[in-house]
């Protein structure tokens, strides 16, 4: 393939999107809190299920699964889940003993608003992973009344 | 007043399969948040912790947020391996505490 006029546009469009995956400082500051100086990539092994668009963010299912046979440096011991946008960033942290046999929780969480998600799952090697997952919410989760 | 609760997992398994765990409790996970016609802070009113135990080993656990929707609902997975006792604890605000125990039977 040649370097076309829109291959260009969209090399320069994921450079400009890069910096929107930044988090806001306060989520930075819960993560660092559950990985220490470790930073979490992205991996492609996490997945965060959730639907893209939510009617009510008082009742939302979430799925989160880490692909992980469960053993040796590859057990996942935690998975922390974080929002953008509710009044507190944690939303819960699972952890998974030598007996948990998958990485994988299911649970209904609250969203105050449309904001992003991100799980980060921590191995039995200290090693830490991260993925996101944007949802648009109608119905808020009350948080007023 | 009595808590409820409801746990779904087979009555019994095959030595080394994963069992699926659902666990849901009634409970309010006021957040703290919100406020009441008077306009008064409902105090917060959470679980925070769940716990999973098969004969005393951990299984599961999670730390609970007021982002968790009321009457939380947890589904997780577990290897069987022998017949042995579930245990199921929920602790939370103003001194909240709940534990159910199950049978597996392993075969």
């Amino acid at each position: 393939m040649t370097t076309t006029r829109r291959t260009l546009l969209l090399a320069g469009a994921a450079l400009v999107l890069r910096p929107a995956v930044a988090m806001p400082e306060e989520m930075q500051a819960a993560v660092r809190a559950f990985v220490g100086d470790a930073r979490p990539w992205p991996d492609a092994r996490i997945t965060l299920d959730i639907a893209p668009l939510v009617e009510n963010g008082n009742v939302v299912p979430l799925t989160v699964e880490v692909d992980s046979p469960m053993t040796g440096n590859d057990r996942v011991t935690a998975i922390a889940l974080f929002n953008e946008r509710n009044p507190q960033t944690e939303v819960a942290v699972f952890h998974f003993g030598p007996r948990a046999g998958r990485a994988r929780v299911d649970t209904r969480i609250r969203l105050a608003t449309s904001q992003r998600l991100v799980a980060v799952a921590r191995f039995a090697d200290s090693r830490v992973a991260q993925a996101a997952a944007e949802v648009i919410v109608t119905l808020a989760a009350c948080v007023e009344s | 007043m009595s808590t409820r609760t409801l746990i779904h997992l087979p009555k019994s398994a095959r030595r080394g399969d994963v069992v699926e765990i659902r666990v849901t409790l009634a409970h309010p996970m006021e957040t703290g948040y919100r406020n009441d016609a008077e306009g008064r802070r409902l105090p917060r009113n959470i679980v925070r912790r769940f716990e999973c135990r098969y004969d005393d080993g951990l299984v599961f656990a999670a730390d609970l947020f007021p982002a968790i929707a009321a009457n939380p609902y947890l589904a997780f997975s577990c290897v069987a391996t022998e017949t042995g006792t579930l245990s199921f604890s929920w602790r939370g605000d103003h001194g909240f505490a709940h534990t159910e125990s199950v049978t597996l039977e392993v075969t």
